[in-house]
This record gives structure tokens, sequence and C-alpha cells, in this order.
């Protein structure tokens, strides 16, 4: 069983209707009584950075997640919003993240001959930095979906699992011992997501 | 790197999946649910569904209908038609859309489109702008399914609802729609000149080479697609399909 929280930022409806379709039992919870048990941690997330920090730390839930990721070293993946909350900072806000990887999150910033856009939307290309049983027996030609204007940079090259080029190659799947973070919307795409997620239930 | 998306762009009235010609007559073209079915297994990257009479007729969006589609896609999707509140918005982003279009809202009430993009970010709302070339050869922005006209050009309006929050812009050609002959560049490449958005190209694919001239020489983020993903060829029957991706890839230079 995977519980989603749900701390109010996110579409939570999508995530779990890519579980049902690969057959992986999930619920989505707010209740920290019910995360306090969770065997499994999906953490969503779309907005910004310091909304989310907000709900997180006012709700009680840093304290109960702080718990079960790094006391009982539970599985645990962070997906768009959700794995830069994992880090320590963001330039998007002011409050501290979750610290629970060494990185940061920073904003792209491009000079105009580049004629890249921000958000980096649509969808891009992962290259292996370190294998992973997240990132397992990917399709062929793995692509996902991106919507976001930061991404995270960690401070330790071993957290790295894979990279996607955007102006330059940024970390799009990271991993320090139970938590794992996603750049992209998993549950947004297709036969690639799907996948990483069934991954993510065998872990 | 990053791929340009190929998105189809289905029109809903109702119910029903329709395809029109200039923003006329409409033919039928079936279920969307089936539809969506066929989309999903071809692995498309995104879909994007506008209830063309929504506004017109004066219809809120069918959630019913939405909430199936949600269930059934496993790629990002964007509807319009009709949503004329925030809290429309927000029932049909949490039913699993990740962005809502706005079109004559847009245009009538900012403060909505303003209020979304503020609490769901600026990437969860793509602004439509419908343009119409006058017998001067004007380019003219119309609104309610392209019967009102709007004073502003085309490009003051691109900038207007790019200050006012909108993270990407849909924008169609009206003499092209459904005419299988090619995107209208000039317009385009306008818009995409002057806004430092997403801009997606819509009106007259007929071909893999105009998706490849509208980003080339038009310099569109994304490509939306009607006739073409919904018929056989010109003028013949209902086939549900989508481009060879080989090569697409190719004329898109990956």
């Amino acid at each position: 069983m995977i519980t989603i929280v749900d701390y109010g930022m996110g579409n939570l409806g999508s995530v779990q209707n890519m579980f049902k379709r690969i057959g992986v039992q999930s619920q989505i919870s707010a209740d920290l009584a019910v995360i306090a048990k969770a065997e499994k941690i999906l953490l969503p997330g779309v907005g910004a950075f310091d909304a989310a920090m907000q709900r997180i730390n006012d709700g009680g839930f840093r304290e109960v997640l702080n718990t079960k990721v790094l006391g009982e070293k539970i599985p645990t993946l962070g997906i768009c919003l959700g794995m830069q909350l994992l880090t320590d900072s963001s330039e998007e806000g002011v409050l501290d993240g979750l610290g629970w990887i060494p990185a940061k999150t920073i904003k792209f910033s491009f000079d105009k001959t580049q004629n890249l856009k921000v958000p980096h939307m649509g969808w891009n290309e992962v290259q292996t930095v370190h294998p992973s049983l997240l990132t397992d027996n990917l399709p062929n030609e793995p692509r996902f979906y991106f919507v976001h204007s930061y991404h995270v940079q960690t401070i330790h090259p071993e957290h790295i699992l894979m990279t996607t080029h955007f102006g330059f190659d940024f970390h799009s799947i990271i991993q320090k011992d139970n938590v794992f973070g996603a750049q992209f919307h998993p549950e947004k795409s297709h036969k690639f997501g799907m996948k990483l997620l069934e991954n993510f239930a065998k872990i | 790197m990053l791929k340009t998306r190929v998105i189809p762009c289905l029109q809903l009235i109702g119910e029903s999946l329709v395809k029109t010609v200039k923003f006329g007559n409409h033919g039928y073209i079936g279920d969307p649910i089936n539809t969506v079915r066929i989309f999903n297994e071809l692995e498309v990257d995104e879909l994007c569904f506008l209830d063309i009479r929504a506004s017109v007729e004066n219809r809120s969006p069918n959630l019913a209908i939405l909430k199936q589609i949600a269930n059934e896609c496993f790629m990002p999707l964007s509807y319009g038609g009709g949503v004329r509140d925030f809290d429309t918005a927000q029932k049909i982003l949490l039913i699993g859309f990740e962005k809502i279009v706005l079109n004559t809202i847009a245009f009538k009430t900012p403060s909505v489109l303003m209020k979304i993009s503020e609490h769901f970010g600026a990437q969860a709302v793509v602004g439509s702008i419908d343009v119409k070339k006058n017998i001067w050869g004007k380019y003219q922005v119309f609104v309610n399914d392209g019967k009102e006209k709007i004073s502003l050009d085309p490009v003051e309006y691109a900038q207007q609802l790019v200050h006012e929050g909108v993270g990407e812009i849909l924008l169609t050609s009206m003499d092209r729609d459904g005419t299988w002959a090619g995107f209208d560049v000039e317009i385009i490449r306008k818009i995409t000149d002057a806004v430092s958005i997403p801009v997606i190209a819509n009106g007259g694919a007929g071909s893999v080479e105009h998706i490849g001239e509208v980003v080339k020489k038009g310099n569109a983020s994304a490509v939306a697609l009607g006739s073409m993903v919904v018929y056989q060829k010109k003028g013949m029957g209902v086939l549900v399909n989508f481009p060879d991706s080989q090569r697409l890839n190719a004329i898109l230079n990956y």
C-alpha cells in the first residue's frame, strides 16, 4: 500500500489513477495518524515551494514524515514539486525544504540566444548516471512529461540517478538511501511513468 | 532534448466529438471516450479538448465526460469551453486535467484568469486566441466561438494575456481551421516573436510537412492537430490516427 500524502497541493487523483491501472494499492491521506502507519510514501506537488512547505509545516506533516522517512527509512518518492521539497532550499522561496537529500533547487535561467522557454514544458529524455531499482527496465527510449521552472542540483554526484538535457544536463531523478525524487510527472508519462511507479511499488 | 509537442486538439459539443471547418459547419466524429482510448494507445504527447459551443450556448463544462476522459488518459490534458469561474476551473483541475484553456472569459473577465493563475500557477492556464484575416489582410481577434470581434490586435492581446498570467498561448487561425491547407505561419511568427511563453500553433494542419514548417519558420513550441487526426484524408471518412513517429522525428530533426 502506497500512501499519497495530501498536504493540499497537487493533483492527487491522476497519481492514484495510474496506480489503479497498474494494479497497485494506494490511498490518498491528509490524516497524520494514517501517514504514521504508511508503508511507502509518495509526496506529490504542483505549485510554489513556500506554499507547499508552509502547509507541510503548519499541518504537522513534517514531524510525522521525518519519523517515517529518516527514522523508519520507508521508501519515499517525491514527484515534481515533491522532489524539490526533498532538498535543503529553493530559489523560489525562503522557507527551508525537508532536507532529506543534500541538494538545492535552482531557477532555470538562459540567455536569449539559447532560445529556451521557461518553464521546461513537454516530453524530454533521460540518461542514466547510476542504475537503480526505481529506473530498472524502463521501456526503450524513455521519455517523461516535465513542467517546471526550477530544477534540483544535488551536492553529491552519487545521488544522481538520471539527468535530462535542457540547456545543460540537470538532475531529473535522484536518490539517497530510501528517498527518491523525480522531476517529471510519471502519472502523465504513459508506459514510461507506469514502469517507474511499478518499480517504486516493488521497492 | 525537449521534443516539440504534437497535440490532438479535439472539439466537443456536449458529449459528441465533432470537427469544424473555418469555425462553421461541423462533422460528427464520434464518442470522445473511445477516441481518447485510441490516442492513449498511440501514446500521443498531450490532448486538448475544446467544447466549442459551451460559451455561445451558455453551458457549463460536462464534468462527467471530463472525468471519464481523465480516467482513461495517462498524458497531459487541457480543457476549454464554458469555464466562467474559478470554482469550475478548480473542479476540472482536480479531476486530473493539467491546464484550463480560456478564450471568451479571458477577454471579458480577466480576473478569473488571474485567480486561476495565482492559485494553480501560470502553467495551468492556456490563453486561447482565435484570429482571422480581414479583407485588407489585417489580423483580428475574435471571442465567443469566432462570433465577436474585439478591438485589440493579436500581438497586443497576446501580451495582455501574458501579463495577466497565462503560461501558454493556443493560437488558432479561423481561416485555416479544418482546411488542411497548412498553418498560418505569418501570424504564429508574429506572436512567438512578441511573447516569451510557449505558443501552440492551431488551425490548418494537413501534413507532417506543415508541422515542420510552423515549428521551423513560425517558432511554435507545440502544434495542434484537428482534422488530420480524426479523418483518413481530406474529404474522406472518420479515422482516429496520429502521424508516424519516425516521420515526425525526421521532420523535427531529432
